[in-house]
Parts: C-alpha cells; structure tokens; sequence
C-alpha cells in the first residue's frame, strides 16, 4: 500500500497524519486515564464511561450556548470553563453512581460490568429524552480555529495542539495526585490492602467514591475535547469504549505509563493507517493487532512480576 | 544456572539450585534439599522466609527463575500443575481451599483419580468403586456425616480436613501441606495432629508448620529456611541446637 | 433429599417436557403465523442463552461476543441459501450472472474462495458447526493457556464482535454489507418463504432447541459440569487436583459458540436474511441479558429468559420506544443487583415452596442451585 508513495511523501503524510491523531490520542488518553484510574486502581469495569465522556461533550456545548447568547464578550474563553463544569458534572454524576450501584458489587466484577452496561443504556435514554436525538456541535472561538503551517505540506491543526497541551497537563496533575499526594497515597493503600488500609484509619468507602468520581470527572474532560473531533450524539460514547478498554489493558492495567504509551500507540497507528485504507479497515487491523499481541501477552505491555 | 536434565537420583525429590526472583527480590536464592521415600520432612522458618514460595515452585504455581526440581525421574520445572499432580505430588494450601458450592461428596469426587480429561470428565460414572472410596475417606476426615452438605457450610477446621481428605483421595506420593493446623482450635488441632499421623504414613511429605511440638512429634529431618535460603538442616535436636537458628528466632 | 444431580431425572423430565408442550403445542395452537414466526425467531437467541448458562453460569466465563458465533451459522446458512437464490438464471441480468447480486453490485466478477464451499449442502451444514468451534478454540486456547478470564475475556470477546462487525459491514462487496445476505428464497429447491415451509422450519427449530438443552443437561450433570462449577470457585484447587483448566474453559467456550451457530443458521432459515445488526456489541451483551434474566444458572431458565426479554422488548419498542431502553438498561441492573438469580431464583424462592406444600413434592437439593432451577424454572410455565 506504500508503494505509490515516494519516501519524502510517506515522511510528510505520518507527520500529518500524526498531528491529525493528536485530538484522538488526546481523547483516547483521557478516557483512558479515567477507566484505568477506575480499573487498574479498584478493579471495576465501567461500561457506562463512554456516557460520562458525552455528558462533558453536553455539557462543553451547554456552555457554548449559554456563552453565545449570553456572555458573547467572553466566548474566547467558554472551553476553560466548559471543561471545569465538564469534570465536575462527570464527576458528580460518577460518585452518585458509585454510592447507589457500584459500590454493592465491588466484589464481582462481571456483574458490574453488565450493570454498568445497563447504567449506559439508561444514560443514552436520559441523553436522547433531554437533548433530542439529533447530534449536536460546538463552535469554537476564533483563536482556536485554523492550523500552523510547519513545512510546505504539513499543517498542524490549533485545537488539536491545544488540546494536546491541556491533556499533556492533566496527566501529569493526575500522575502528581497518584503519586505526590495525601489523597493518592490513600488510593494506593486501599488498592494494595482494603482491609488494612482501614485499620489504619483510611475511610475506604469514601476512597472508592472520589476515586471513582476522579476517573469519571476525566472522562468528562475528555467529552470537552472529543466536541473538536465528532459531533455530540447520544450514543456517541458507545463507539470509543471498546478501543478505550483495549487500550488500558494494552497498555498493562495497573501502569499509567503504559496506558499513555499504548494511547499513544493505538491513536497513531489507527490515524496513519486511516490515510491509505479505508476507515473501517484501518480500525479493523489496529484491533485485530492489539487483540492479537494480547493473546500472546495477555497482561499488556507494562507490568511488574509480582507474587501472585 | 539453567534447569538441568532430569537424572534419576536415588531420592524421591531433588531441589538443586533453585532460584526465583520476583522483580530483582530473591525469595528463593540458590537453594538445595533431597526427601527420601517415605520421609516426612518438615520446613520452618521465620515470616517471609520463602516456605510457601518453595511449595509453589515444587507444584508448579510459580515458575523457577533457575535451577532444577526433579521428582522421581520427571524434571518438574517444566511441567504443568496438573502433569505435577498426575506425577504424583500433591499440594494442600494454606487456606481451606475447598469447592463452596458442592457438596463434600462431590469435592471429594473430583480429587479422585480418574476421568481427568475433558472427555473422562464427560463419561466419568460414579460407580461403586468412587463410592467406596469416597466414603472410606470421609471417614478418615471425620466427615463421613457430612457427605452431602455443601462446602460452604463447614467449619474452618472442617474445612482443612475436606482438603486433606481431597489430597488424600488422589493417593499423592509426595504430599505437600501449608500450615496445617493453622487457626484451628485446639480440639481441632489434636483431631487434625491424630489424621496427618495416619495419612502420613507410607508416603514421602513436606510440611511448613509453626507449631513445634507437632514438629518434633513428626518430622524425621527439619530444614530452616530463612531469607530464601538454608539456615539449618537435620533432626529436630540438631536444629534446635544450631546457634544461626536461635539467632534468627531469638532476634538480634 | 441431598443427592448430586443425575442426567434426567423425574425432575428435569417433568420440567423438559413443560417446555416441549409449550414449545410444540401451546405455541403453534395459539398464535398465528406471524406471530409464530415471532416465537422462532426469538428461540434462536435461546440457543446462544442456554450456551452461556454453561458458560458464564457454570464456567464463569463470560463472554461478550457471542454475536459472532450467532453470525458465523447464520452467515454461513446465509451463504449457502444466497448461492442457491443466485444461479445464472436468477442473475442473468447481472454484468457477472451466477453470483450474489451484491458483488455484482460491488463490481466483483469472481465468486470469492470462501464462497465456494457454500455450494454444497453438507458441507454448510458441517462448516455451520465446524468453523464456530474452531473459532472457540482458538481463542480459547490463546486465552485460556495464558490464564486469561473474567474481564479481560469479556473485553476481548467484546472487542471481536466490533472488529466482525466493522469487517462485515465494510467489507460489502464480500458480505453484502450493513444490509446483510437477504433475498434467500429455498433450501435446495424447497421455498422457505411459503407460511407452510415456515410452520414446518419453526418445529424443526423447536426441536433442535430441545435437542440443545438436552445436551446442555448433559454436560451439566456430568462431573465435567461439577468441574465448571469447581473452577468458577477455586481455579487453582482444580488445576492442583490434576486437571487441566484450561482445556475445560475451551470446551465449554467451544460448546457455547456451536450452540449459538446453530441459532444463527436456523435465525436465517426462519427469518430469510443475515445482517451484521445481530453480531456487534449490542447484540451480543443483549443475548447476555436473556440469560440473565432467565437465572444464569438454569438452562431451561434461558428459553423463558429470551421469550420474556423479546415479548417484552416488542410491545413495548412499538408503543414507547423511549421505555423499552430505560427498562432495558434497568434490566441489566436490575439482575445483578436485585434478583442475581433472574426468573429461576424468583421462581424458587416464591412459587415453588408454594407448589411443593400443594403437591407434596419432595424438597430440592439446596446443594445443588444448577439442577434446582431447572426444575424450577420449568414449573413457572403451568
């Protein structure tokens, strides 16, 4: 499939594509982030976090609206506090669910992940009752739109960039939470040892809740960013959830590293190979790789051996 | 050092060499012992010394960083648990490990040796012979009333007694026990210390246990472990009089 | 009475043949055509139903992409029935006569290698049960051997069922697309459109369901069927008693995709058409919920699960399509955390000891919730 290219054009064409795969990467990264917080921390599978992600999306282009007619002086700066209002709806929402369903099934996993799946099927409901059934789009402020010529043939979109940029400085807040502070401390007593980490004094059920209301909160960021690349629609979340899980466990669910690094991976390869094949075969071979590499290494790319 | 063919030794099992590292930890560092047929052998060991670590390298559970495991003339580190345990080695753990949702009857019945392949597993008859068997065993364990309550409904104590009884049931050459007597009460204790001297006999076992008068009263060697490797080896007297044994259990 | 489960005893018949009269009588004299039709089409689904009570009920292995068992029989009947409908003198009209109209339309003049074996009808017929099990086993064993299970299998298998469908439907010219293999007309030479051929294909189906669930039966009351139930608890305790876990995770994995291949070629026998709609995600953790429903335990369970799941869903999708997502996505909630046990558990809990009093029957093993529910399951029908 290369053969028509000469070598500079296939250098230009993975650049532009890679930029191109910037926003996936940034949208794929951050409900990634979300589900292996919420995963590879409590060991829950969340059907329903494609849901959480298109609430942000809502909630971004609510903003939007309410900008438009009536703060238009400021719309330059709606998608800060679109993302702000973005996490805390997602996660708000991710806590409700985690005191009223998630937190009775702690121990069967399988069976938090079918009502979560059911959790989803309401969502879309909820979603198709309130916003209607048609899709919706935002409209970005002027300083975000158009791209940055770098060479003659490769332009890099704005948005892309600065979206990019905020999910570059999210993950590191996430990783600085993780690992720098009082309250990932506690995340991590509690995913090594429940039992003593309550001994000690941790309120573990409240751990869970924002742990689980942080990885839902991000997976409404990433509603924010996916409002640049798609259109916002009901069932919009359900198509990302299936490349989002195989990310995190690509990547080796209890690695953040790895779930960049095979966010990263994924989005790239699945955006460059878009270029020469049609879409939904460039989405067939990434899959068919990932599944594959996980039949032969099923515990990801990053893991630790530890004593099982 | 890489596992080295299977050699027939004149002991029943051979440990050589044998080494596991869980990322860059040693928890079980270059280390050697033989149990004789018909031995009883008993390892102690302070906390983490890497006891249960040695039974899930010999059962296959955890797989060898280096060095060999040979039973009878059959290289262990390279099979699977179920060709181990059709070998010949048997393995109970530290917690009751018991099927909850069947009944003892039926707990005991998949530990019998036969139909263990899918098909046999299929057309597998629970013919007088099973019976017989099952139930002789259920005797043995003091459960022989029990035959038909569910797992989940057993004491702890009789919990560890259904899996003795499992093991027994699927006639192990070398029988290897985690802990016993662990967190049973006392007449439980002495009912448990009564069973494992009968199930002991004519069979080669390894044992870890805390309890030191059980292990005087049947190990024929001992061998200390202590930070994954050999601290002591040999008859409960010499151990106990060995100083590094007393240094390490008496503290610093 | 504390007895392990014996393979159809007074019981499991009693509660069997409730359902074959329901099934082959009560049905066929009480609805009409159409609507029997209906019924046909929904027992397909009970094929991949009662495979995950197997599977996911006694394995504990749950799989999420079932879909593309269904869709390996029913594409593969499909196929078979397409090349029957399109002879040169059918398509003569075509640039290419002799193959589907779809690859006519796809500009393909060639009938692709994979076509070719649906020419003959054994061979469908063998390839219908072969191909899915080879399928299960090799993902079975890739999985299994490396101790793969619970959710990273159930993500896996939710993966393929995206990845078949995104291949089906961009792969028009080879599949027939988002609208599928439709236009069947016979089956070597008999018309299946006719209302008589119809009539005659849902008894045909019934009576494979049976034959299915008697399998089923089987297989649990087996001691393999104490090994699923063993492994779901302690995995390890069974590998160290000298069995294979694996092997036995891929036979039943195996075993659940026959079964739903077998649906999905009688799926396109009684329906007339084969589409990717019924092999993708949705589809496939839909098939989940008939389980379910029905108790995730109890085989017969399945059939009444999947009847009362698609009743439900098409009176109320044609009246309230907004409350059939709302109940359905409550559904998946609702047996998981309120009756884990679905309409077998309710039916134990309430109906039986009811009945037992009225009858006298002697009381089930508790021992033994598989063979109890059955039985139990099948009494909610009288």
């Amino acid at each position: 499939m290369f053969g028509e290219y000469s070598l500079g054009d296939l250098g230009s064409i993975f650049a532009m594509q890679g930029f191109a795969g910037l926003i996936l990467f940034s949208v794929y990264l951050l409900m990634a982030l979300g589900l292996a917080i919420i995963f590879g921390q409590m060991g829950v599978i969340n059907m329903a976090h494609g849901e959480f992600m298109i609430l942000g999306a809502y909630v971004t282009w609510l903003t939007a609206e309410f900008f438009t007619s009536h703060l238009p002086a400021l719309f330059s700066i709606y998608f800060f506090v679109a993302m702000a209002l973005a996490f805390c709806a997602a996660g708000a929402l991710g806590m409700l669910v985690e005191w009223a369903l998630i937190r009775r099934l702690y121990k069967r996993p399988l069976d938090t992940l079918l009502a979560t799946w059911g959790l989803s099927l309401i969502l879309q409901q909820v979603y198709r009752s309130v916003f209607g059934p048609r899709e919706v789009g935002v409209t970005l402020p002027d300083w975000m739109m158009g791209s940055l010529p770098i060479t003659d043939v490769i332009e890099v979109q704005i948005n892309g960039l600065f979206v990019m940029g905020l999910t570059v400085i999210i993950t590191i807040a996430v990783f600085l939470m993780i690992f720098h502070s009082r309250f990932g401390q506690q995340i991590r007593a509690v995913v090594q040892n429940r039992q003593m980490a309550g001994a000690v004094g941790i309120d573990t059920e409240k751990v869970d809740r924002l742990t689980f209301g942080l990885g839902c909160g991000i997976a409404g960021v990433a509603g924010s960013a996916f409002t640049m690349i798609g259109s916002t629609g009901p069932t919009a979340g359900q198509l990302y959830i299936v490349d989002t899980f195989l990310i995190v466990v690509f990547g080796g669910a209890a690695s953040l590293f790895g779930t960049i690094a095979s966010a990263f991976t994924i989005s790239q390869t699945q955006s460059t190979l878009e270029f020469f094949l049609s879409g939904s075969m460039a989405k067939v071979i990434t899959l068919l790789t990932v599944v594959a590499i996980l039949m032969l290494r099923p515990q990801g790319l990053f893991t630790l051996k530890v004593r099982r | 050092m890489t596992p080295i063919g299977a050699q027939p030794t004149p002991f029943l099992l051979s440990v050589e060499g044998l080494t596991v590292s869980f990322d860059g930890f040693k928890a079980v560092n270059d280390l050697s012992f033989y149990v004789d047929e018909n031995e009883i052998r008993v390892i102690i060991g302070p906390n983490g010394a890497g006891k249960t670590t040695v039974l899930d390298l010999i059962c296959g559970k955890t797989k060898a960083t280096a060095g060999s495991i040979t039973f009878r003339d059959k290289e262990l580190t390279r099979m699977s648990e179920s060709q181990i345990v059709l070998a010949g080695v048997g393995r109970k753990f530290q917690t009751p490990s018991i099927y909850e949702d069947l009944t003892v009857f039926e707990n005991l019945e998949i530990s019998y040796p036969r139909g263990r392949s899918v098909w046999g597993a299929l057309t597998f008859k629970r013919d007088a012979a099973v019976r017989e068997r099952v139930a002789e065993v259920a005797e043995i364990i003091f459960l022989k009333d029990k035959l038909h309550e569910r797992g989940a409904f057993l004491s702890h104590g009789q919990k560890q007694w259904l899996e003795i009884g499992m093991l027994l049931i699927q006639e192990p050459d070398l029988l290897m026990l985690d802990e016993p007597v662990a967190g049973m009460s006392v007449s439980e204790r002495i009912k448990t210390a009564e069973l494992l001297r009968t199930i002991i006999k004519d069979r080669s076992v390894l044992v870890i246990e805390h309890d030191m008068k059980f292990v005087e009263d049947i190990a024929h060697k001992v061998t200390v472990l202590h930070q994954g490797r050999i601290l002591s080896e040999g008859s409960m007297e010499k151990v106990q009089s060995d100083p590094k044994v007393i240094e390490v259990y008496l503290g610093h | 009475m504390k007895r392990a489960p014996t393979f159809m005893d007074r019981k499991d018949l009693l509660a069997l043949a409730t359902v074959a009269v329901i099934l082959l009588i009560v049905f066929p004299a009480l609805l009409d055509g159409f609507r029997l039709n209906l019924v046909g089409k929904y027992l397909t689904y009970a094929f991949v139903a009662v495979g995950l009570v197997l599977c996911w009920g006694y394995g504990g292995i749950l799989s999420l992409g079932q879909g593309v068992f269904f869709a390996l029989g029913g594409y593969g009947m499909a196929m078979y029935l397409k090349l029957e409908a399109s002879s040169v003198e059918n398509t003569k009209i075509q640039s290419t006569p002799g193959i589907p109209d779809f690859m006519d339309w796809n500009q393909i003049t060639e009938l692709p290698l994979f076509w070719q074996p649906f020419h003959s009808f054994p061979l469908t017929l063998i390839l219908i049960v072969l191909a899915p099990a080879l399928f299960a086993f090799v993902i079975g064993s890739a999985m299994f051997k490396r101790r793969v299970s619970g959710v990273y299998f159930a993500i896996i298998t939710q993966a393929l069922a995206a990845i078949a469908t995104i291949l089906i439907i961009g792969q028009q010219g080879y599949t027939g697309g988002v609208n599928g293999i439709t236009d069947l007309r016979t089956l070597h030479g008999w018309d299946i459109r006719t209302d008589q051929a119809k009539f005659i294909l849902y008894f045909v189906n019934a009576a494979l369901l049976l034959g299915v669930v008697v399998a089923a039966m089987f297989v649990r009351d087996s001691k393999l069927g104490r090994i699923l139930v063993a492994m779901r608890d302690k995995e390890d305790r069974v590998r160290f008693s000298g069995y294979s876990v694996a092997n036995f995770q891929i036979f039943v994995f195996c075993l659940a995709g026959v079964f739903a291949a077998i649906g999905g070629a009688m799926f396109t026998l009684q329906v007339g058409f084969m589409s990717p709609s019924l092999v993708g995600i949705v589809p496939s953790i839909e098939m989940v919920i008939f389980t379910a429903v029905g108790g995730r335990l109890s085989i017969l369970g399945a059939i009444y699960g999947t009847l009362a799941v698609n009743f439900a869903k098409t009176s109320l999708s044609e009246s309230f399509p907004e409350l059939w997502l709302l109940g359905l996505g409550g559904l998946f909630i609702a047996v998981v955390a309120v009756f884990p046990n679905g309409l077998a558990g309710l039916w134990r809990d309430y109906a039986q000891p009811f009945i037992d009093k009225a009858l006298k029957l002697r009381s089930v093993d508790p021992a033994d919730p598989g063979a109890e529910v059955a039985k139990q399951a099948a009494a909610a029908a009288e």
